[in-house]
């Protein structure tokens, strides 16, 4: 079964109104379980939209989003999605552990599982010390941590990231992707994210899908078959003729 | 952590009672060197004099001062917390009571106090704490309101990814965040209703409360007394404001958090 499966789905905001936009024409996208795949665009483009579309955060004006062979409402009422957005978004009324533990308290986990959990994934981001802090207390790249930690808390089989790391600088963001993978590696989920940065999708996915703006449409389905995603691969040939590939095929897109 | 707190509001509270120390023995001073009549501005020591002289009759006036005050204050937090809760739940309430309340900010409600003694019966301290609760309505249900509904987008579409309820994300994320809002409100509250109710009294209410101690002792040049009725009126915002400072610190020790630095 396929993990996400979109048939012609379009989206209009404002539909009938002076301000209408065409965020979206006939969206064609099959995911498979265990994909990395991140979705690349001009802003405008429409990825945010797509992602939120997938996340059941908003409807279809047309056609299907099928998430699991379920509809991606029954999806997220199922609670199989995490998701982590630009802003790390995180509670400044609970500490760091209580942030993580949010998800784990809406499902109805039992406090002594709910702390195993947040220790467990505090390690995993490396941040076990902090869980007592309150966020602001925090750089914005552990932050971020925090965020991701919260998202995969309940292990979702499917990650939803827009832009998670945007607003940090170039040294922590590249040590963050590294952090992603480890984890992606490690937990088997299927993540769909958003960015606009080239090397950021040719380093992280298994695939790039490039996204044409006015009205938001899929341009180019770019598999990336490269192996060993160590810090060596931004240094490697085959990583910077990936890199030009997504960039031929963006330039495309918007001519 | 604890101790850090302490320290932090014990160093909160004592710079501003040196200062007002200094300022006192700078008032008395230039008093003592430049010797005007006593009407013009009395001494600290005398109006020091005149409230233990005549504590009776103003310890009596700030206690029903003060429960116009604290009663006053209880209803407009009461019906200010209630009204946000309202219009941030339903459309229909915010279209209608917003504007309504835009329009009753609008009315200088103190010149109303007259009008209200008509309503309420002239030394009922009921037109007084009416007085109170319509200034302190306002601004708690503006920011409170605004709280409720100034969330951070990605906060809101989190709980929303997780399938919470309505309620869910009011208790979670809402009400949490509108915390910081009514807390700035419930300080100026505390402040607007001992003018208030001060005020207000002027006009009508209880003939024993500090507001007709002030205009009478006044009346009859005992401006010590006056004093000494003001200041009992200072103490009853300044342990009002004070408590509202403490209840924060109770309520939101992020907040505190949040303000020492952080680690880069």
């Amino acid at each position: 079964m396929n993990a996400i499966e979109i048939c012609g789905a379009t989206k209009v905001f404002n539909r009938g109104r002076s301000n209408e936009v065409n965020a979206l024409a006939e969206i064609n996208l099959t995911v498979e379980p265990g994909e990395f795949i991140t979705l690349i665009g001009p802003s405008g483009c429409g990825k945010s939209t797509l992602l939120r579309l997938i996340g059941s955060l908003i409807a279809p004006s047309s056609g299907q989003v099928q998430v699991h062979g379920k509809a991606a409402e029954q999806a997220r009422l199922d609670r199989d999605y995490g998701m982590a957005f630009q802003t790390a978004g995180l509670f400044d009324w609970r500490t760091v552990a209580k942030n993580i533990e949010l998800p784990l308290e809406l499902m109805g986990w039992s406090r002594t599982k709910r702390r195993a959990r947040s220790a467990e994934m505090l390690e995993l981001v490396k941040l076990a010390e902090f869980a007592k802090h309150h966020p602001r207390e925090l750089s914005g790249g552990m932050q971020q941590r925090v965020a991701i930690a919260r998202a995969l808390a309940f292990s979702p089989v499917l990650l939803l990231m827009d832009e998670p790391f945007g607003a940090l600088d170039e040294m922590t963001r590249e040590h963050m992707q590294v952090e992603l993978l480890r984890i992606w590696e490690q937990t088997d989920t299927t993540v769909v994210f958003v960015t606009h940065s080239i090397p950021e999708a040719v380093f992280l996915s298994t695939r790039v899908v490039v996204m044409s703006a006015r009205p938001g449409a899929i341009a180019a389905n770019i598999a990336v078959d490269l192996d060993d995603r160590g810090v060596a691969l931004r240094d490697d040939p085959a990583f910077f003729k990936k890199v030009t590939e997504v960039r031929t095929a963006l330039r495309e897109a918007e001519a | 952590m604890n101790s850090a707190r302490i320290t932090n509001t014990a160093k909160s509270f004592s710079a501003p009672i040196v200062a007002g120390l200094v300022i006192f023995g700078v008032w008395q001073g230039a008093l003592g060197l430049l010797d005007p009549d006593g009407f013009v501005l009395p001494a600290p020591i005398e109006i020091v004099a005149a409230l233990v002289d005549n504590w009776d009759a103003v310890s009596q006036g700030a206690r029903i001062t003060g429960f116009v005050v604290v009663s006053g204050l209880g209803v407009g937090i009461v019906l200010g917390v209630l009204a946000a809760l309202l219009v941030t739940r339903f459309r229909a309430a915010n279209e209608t009571i917003t504007p309504l309340a835009v329009a009753i900010n609008a009315v200088p409600i103190i010149a109303l106090a007259p009008i209200f003694n008509n309503w309420f019966g002239l030394t009922s301290p009921r037109s007084n704490q009416a007085i109170v609760v319509a200034l302190v309505f306002f601004p708690i249900f503006i920011n409170t309101a605004r709280g409720l509904t100034q969330v951070d987008r990605s906060q809101i579409e989190l709980m929303e990814s997780y399938a919470a309820s309505r309620s869910r994300i009011a208790r979670e994320v809402r009400i949490p965040n509108a915390m910081p809002y009514f807390f700035t409100a419930l300080k100026l509250a505390t402040s607007l209703a001992v003018i208030a109710a001060i005020v207000a009294e002027y006009f009508g209410g209880r003939q024993d409360a500090l507001g007709p101690i002030i205009t009478q002792s006044a009346g009859l040049t005992r401006y010590d007394t006056a004093w000494a009725a003001v200041l009992a009126g200072t103490a009853i915002g300044a342990v009002l404001y004070f408590g509202a400072v403490l209840l924060e610190r109770l309520v939101m020790p992020w907040h505190l958090a949040s303000r020492n630095g952080s680690h880069e």
